[in-house]
């Protein structure tokens, strides 16, 4: 039996240690933001009452959790990864009866001891893993559209069950699994479609509707002429055009406005405005408005950007060298809201600099980059898939969080990995890690 | 599959590659080319404590303390840590109701939000204090705070003295340089506003950290960029109090100005204006109370017009006349007229003389003891007509050169703010108003020589000219402050313009002897024979400056003692009547009581007559009664009011307990009630109204 052997045999040692010094950066950073004078830090990190003693707790667990995943067998994995995706969709629904409110958001069941799980969390798992063993299954192609739409179902159900629970950040997580798919063989198209799509959108908020009008026509009216010659060889494309762009002009004329206004809550519609740098006028929120008539809610004050400010004022007064250990201003008087968990970055960027900001990167691009390495490296597509889908989940986090600090993104509720404060965050970066790391281990077997 | 898809891994490793080089590139922009994030973190952690620096005192020429320091205190509220304030027991305290507490607290909120302290009750009452101070641990939020005030022991020049008031936005953004801060005080009038660089001192400031709810963490980078204050300078000014004190009080119930200067320095030594007002009335939290009343007082308490008022000097003008005439050679001591009661040479213009006696113009002496009308005006036009500059326009041109020179229609650049300047016209204004530079000559301007016409002065420049005659021929510009603590470099720049001896004639003693002898026999036999200083032989020259708007200005200028003049001295009454009368005993007893350091018995009883003159002009004491009428009808009306909602709160109290107990026997009793508190409170209105009156006339005269 392979796990009597020796568990340490062909474990990828350089990905345990991104993992560690990146748990370890994290602790520093929530010591950073909790940090007093004048409190003896020693007996504060063993006290268990500061966040950065209790993540020190959290990472321990989470190593005797590692250990105890690298010591199971990898077929464990493809063997209970229906059922896991299973448990953790019913997991997700017994939230709705048994969860627990925390900051709006009842997506929380209370484990005792003042501990909670966040299934949608764990979820992020099995379904990284059902994708694994629903593409690696031999009747499965994935150039077929059928296929492709179960994988998409596959990823789109968590998905649902957390926009339910209020959570949309978590929710936004599982469109990484666009990526894994993109690699193996979803069409191009999609992807293409997809970022276009997301032009036109902050297009329309940021241009004036007219404008954009204008301009989406003269871009229409030049493709035609420049098209014309292939337009007598296929009669279709000037068709096409015509389609596209009655599909964008509606699309920024009727259904972005509808969506903002009717779909989205006001401070979700005003955050998305504030990062293109505007202003969203709430009084045309339907929601806001029923809010009012109802007399819940008082109304709208001025626009919700104080994170992205105190957030980019934290980082940028880093400056090239950072003002050191402990010297935030910043972190020190706590202007930056949510800081050890979800803006856990500004800390690191005010103390650091610009040149512990480029360090952290580069650590994080090692990590993303020995994952992709370690899924190349792989001879069966389940393990193939499920190191994508680990690197697109880290990735998304790590790119949307950052984003989000020097506003690039609006805030949703997405931690840094193994960075953040949070056990259940940790927990679950840690389980998709070493279960990467078990199943490379095992890259000789081929497993379905 | 896996072999076809290779390239992909590639492809999403250079997704992966962009992205992180795109947040590399926003770092660099945010961390690296972005300097207004440093900026915008130190605004939001470093707290400025400003401490404030013990203000400058004035004294006056013996070192007595015009103004003082005294401590007050400031309420001050942190509105988002005054929770659980026991709002009832601080309202009883500072005798406001929760309305008003609820007002007060939404406007600093507004104005400065929920987490900084603002000032929620300025300068406390010594009592409020004590009350407050024991009381303080009920409520959470507010902290008491001292700031320095200024007290008045003299209760005296206080348009001379300033005021001092929190600065507002438009100050700040005038004064930017200097590094005024919202709930600064400054100087506003005065020598307050004019020393205002040297009485501030320098305020410290201390650094600390905060968090985002402005909790100080402690000091910032261990208090290294911290500064101490430095207190401001004293200013040693040439005032003296007990003349001033007389001064104002011998003005009282009158409109008009007296200034004294000390001709040998410049230095002023009183100036009035009257009315005027205590300058207790407008510190600490007096000030709201009376600002608004002192402002739209229509005899202008405030405004100071020993340098804003513009009188025509009248007959004060002549000695200066006369040096002009001397001065270009026209006359000479000995120059003499013939005089029958008029001056007719002028053909169209008839210019009446108060003497027709045979020889009261004979020589320079005499014209100017018996104040000869037409000796001045033909003197005048001498000077006008003086073949040297060619023409009228030329010659008027020279002679408003020497009024210049002499120190009217300019500013004298005294160190107050807002001195005036009055009016010597220019040719181009005659020019104008006879249609052209030909239309006019010496004939058609020719009260300008006995100082009617256009021509108009302060009284600091009627005293000024005095100076100039008493010094027989030169002046300093008139000041107050002599000199300042600590005297450095830049002070001495500012101060030289004092410093400097302006010579003006070229006259000689001789000359000069016949003005100061005729302006000394004006005391002896003259319009001010009357007005003695007792052991000082002095030097006047009475004035009665017709007035189109009613009764005659009374003026009078003087110097004395007669050979070695230290005081000079201007004095205005308006609508005073003749100059010896209202003017004159004011000029007198000033001179009196600065040299001879007390009034002789004499002194005191004309100063007790003096003092009990009202010469205020019926116009404003109609004002006045009116004023005092609305202001009764309005308490009158609010007492009534009060009574009223009191009476309701009591019925309805009564009906309660009527109700409860099911008697049926209240019939009239709320009635009679009712009518017994509205005539208390009419009662009230009436003695608040009487007390208020009091005060206000107390405070005007003071």
């Amino acid at each position: 039996m392979m796990k009597n052997k020796n568990i340490s045999q062909g474990v990828d040692y350089p990905m345990i240690w991104l993992y560690s010094i990146l748990v370890a950066i994290g602790v520093l950073c929530i010591f950073m933001v909790e940090f007093s004078e004048g409190s003896n830090w020693f007996t504060s990190f063993i006290g268990g009452k500061t966040n950065y003693s209790k993540q020190l707790f959290f990472a321990g667990f989470c190593a005797l959790v590692a250990t105890f995943i690298l010591l199971t067998d990898s077929k464990l994995f493809t063997a209970f990864a229906n059922l896991m995706y299973a448990f953790g969709l019913l997991l997700m629904v017994a939230t709705f009866f048994i969860g627990k409110n925390i900051n709006g958001s009842k997506s929380w069941i209370p484990m005792g001891g003042g501990f909670n799980l966040q299934p949608a969390e764990l979820c992020k798992i099995f379904t990284a893993l059902a994708l694994a063993k629903f593409l690696s299954r031999q009747e499965t192609d994935f150039s077929k559209l059928k296929f492709q739409l179960i994988a998409g179902a596959i990823a789109i159900a968590p998905a649902i069950l957390s926009i339910l629970q209020h959570e949309l950040g978590l929710a936004l997580v599982y469109s990484s699994f666009l990526i894994a798919m993109y690699r193996e063989g979803l069409p191009a198209q999609i992807l293409i479609f997809g970022s276009s799509f997301g032009v036109l959108v902050i297009a329309s908020l940021i241009i004036e509707p007219n404008t954009l009008l204008i301009i989406l026509s003269a871009i229409a009216v030049l493709l035609i002429y420049f098209a014309r010659r292939q337009a007598r060889r296929n009669k279709g494309l000037i068709t096409t055009i015509v389609i596209i762009w009655m599909i964008s002009a509606g699309t920024q004329r009727f259904v972005i406005p509808y969506i903002f206004n009717n779909v989205f809550e006001c401070y979700q519609s005003t955050r998305i405005y504030s990062m293109v740098g505007k202003d969203y006028n709430c009084s045309d929120n339907v929601k806001s408005l029923k809010k009012q008539k109802a007399g819940n809610e008082k109304a709208p004050k001025k626009p919700d950007d104080y994170n992205v400010r105190q957030s980019k004022i934290a980082i940028g007064s880093g400056g090239f060298a950072g003002k050191g250990f402990l010297k935030g201003t910043q972190t020190r008087g706590k202007y930056v809201p949510a800081q050890h968990t979800d803006f856990i970055f500004t800390s690191l960027g005010e103390a650091f600099g610009f040149i512990g900001c480029v360090i952290f990167l580069i650590i994080y691009l090692a990590l993303l980059y020995r994952i992709i390495r370690i899924a190349e490296r792989q001879r069966s597509t389940f393990s193939r898939v499920y190191a994508y889908s680990v690197v697109s989940i880290l990735f998304f986090h790590f790119a949307v969080n950052v984003s989000m600090t020097i506003g690039f993104f609006p805030i949703v509720g997405i931690p840094l990995p193994m960075v953040s404060y949070g056990g259940s965050s940790l927990l679950t970066f840690t389980i998709l890690i070493f279960i990467l790391l078990r199943l490379d281990a095992d890259r000789q077997m081929v497993l379905r | 599959m896996s072999v076809f898809n290779q390239s992909r891994g590639r492809i999403i490793q250079i997704i992966i590659g962009v992205v992180f080089i795109v947040i590399t590139a926003q770092l660099i922009n945010l961390q690296i080319f972005s300097s207004q994030y440093k900026l915008a973190a130190e605004n939001n952690a470093i707290y400025r404590k400003i401490i404030y620096p013990d203000r400058g005192i004035i004294f006056d020429r013996k070192k007595r303390a015009l103004l003082e320091n005294t401590i007050s205190f400031d309420l001050i509220v942190t509105p988002s840590e005054s929770k659980g304030t026991d709002t009832a027991s601080l309202c009883a305290i500072l005798g406001i109701d929760t309305a008003e507490y609820k007002k007060r607290m939404l406007d600093l909120i507004f104005k400065n939000t929920r987490v900084r302290p603002s000032v929620f009750e300025p300068l406390l009452s010594a009592e409020l204090y004590a009350k407050l101070t024991e009381n303080m641990y009920k409520f959470p939020g507010f902290v008491l705070s001292e700031r320095s005030v200024r007290t008045y022991p003299f209760n005296t020049a206080a348009q001379l003295l300033g005021y001092i008031a929190e600065v507002d936005t438009s100050y700040l953004r005038k004064n930017k340089h200097l590094g005024y801060e919202m709930g600064d005080y400054a100087g506003m009038s005065g020598l307050e506003k004019t020393y205002e660089s040297i009485l501030m001192g320098q305020r410290g400031i201390k650094r600390f950290i905060r968090d985002n709810k402005s909790r100080i963490q402690g000091p910032y980078e261990n208090g290294i960029f911290d500064t101490i204050p430095v207190a401001g300078r004293n200013l040693f000014t040439s005032i003296d109090v007990e003349v001033q004190q007389l001064a104002e009080q011998l003005l009282q119930n009158k409109i008009g100005s007296a200034v004294a200067i000390n001709p040998r320095t410049g230095g002023i030594i009183t100036m009035v204006s009257s009315p005027t007002y205590n300058p207790n009335v407008l510190t600490g939290n007096a000030r709201r109370k009376n600002w608004g009343r002192m402002v739209m007082d229509t005899a202008k308490p405030m405004y100071n017009r020993a340098i804003k008022g513009q009188y025509p000097p009248g007959s004060t003008f002549k000695p200066l006349g006369a040096l002009v005439a001397l001065d270009q050679g026209l006359i000479t001591s000995d120059y003499g007229i013939g005089c029958s009661g008029g001056y007719g040479a002028c053909g169209g213009v008839y210019v009446r003389c108060e003497h027709s006696n045979a020889g009261h113009a004979a020589n320079l002496r005499l014209a100017l003891a018996n104040s000869c009308n037409s000796y001045f005006s033909d003197v005048f036009r001498k000077a006008l007509d003086n073949k040297k500059w060619g023409n009228t326009n030329q010659g008027y041109l020279k002679w408003k050169e020497y009024m210049n020179a002499f120190g009217l229609g300019r500013r004298l650049e005294v160190d107050l703010p807002s001195e005036d300047k009055a009016n010597i016209p220019d040719t181009s204004i005659y020019n104008k108003f006879f249609g052209g530079a030909r239309r006019w000559n010496s004939c058609s301007v020719l009260t300008l020589g006995i100082g009617q016409d256009k021509m108009t002065a302060t009284p600091l420049q009627m005293a000024n000219l005095m100076c100039i005659i008493a010094n027989r021929g030169y002046y300093f510009p008139p000041h107050f402050v002599d000199s300042i603590e600590n005297e450095q470099i830049e002070d001495t720049v500012l101060m030289n313009k004092y410093r400097k001896k302006h010579v003006v004639t070229n006259i000689s003693d001789n000359d000069y002897q016949a003005v100061n002898d005729g302006m000394h026999d004006v005391t002896v036999y003259g319009t001010a024979s009357h007005l003695k200083i007792p052991g000082v032989e002095y030097c006047a020259k009475t004035g009665t400056a017709q007035n189109p708007h009613g009764k005659n200005h009374s003026l009078f200028v003087a110097f004395a003692p007669k050979d070695n003049p230290k005081i000079a001295v201007a004095v205005v009454v308006e609508n005073g009547g003749y100059g010896s009368v209202a003017a004159g005993p004011i000029a007198s007893l000033i001179m009196e009581k600065y040299l001879n350091d007390t009034l002789s018995a004499a002194g005191k009883a004309t100063a007790e007559r003096v003092t009990n003159m009202n010469l205020i002009p019926q116009a404003i004491k109609n004002w006045y009664t009116r004023k005092d009428e609305e202001r009764a009808a309005r308490l009158a009306k609010l007492a009534l009011e009060e009574a009223a909602e009191k009476e309701e709160a009591e019925n309805v109290k009564e009906n309660n307990k009527n109700n409860t107990e099911a008697t049926l026997e209240q019939g009239s009793k709320p009635v009679g009630n009712k009518k017994d508190s509205t005539d208390k409170y009419k009662i009230k209105a009436a003695l608040l109204l009487s007390e208020d009156k009091k005060k206000r006339i107390g405070g005007r005269a003071q």
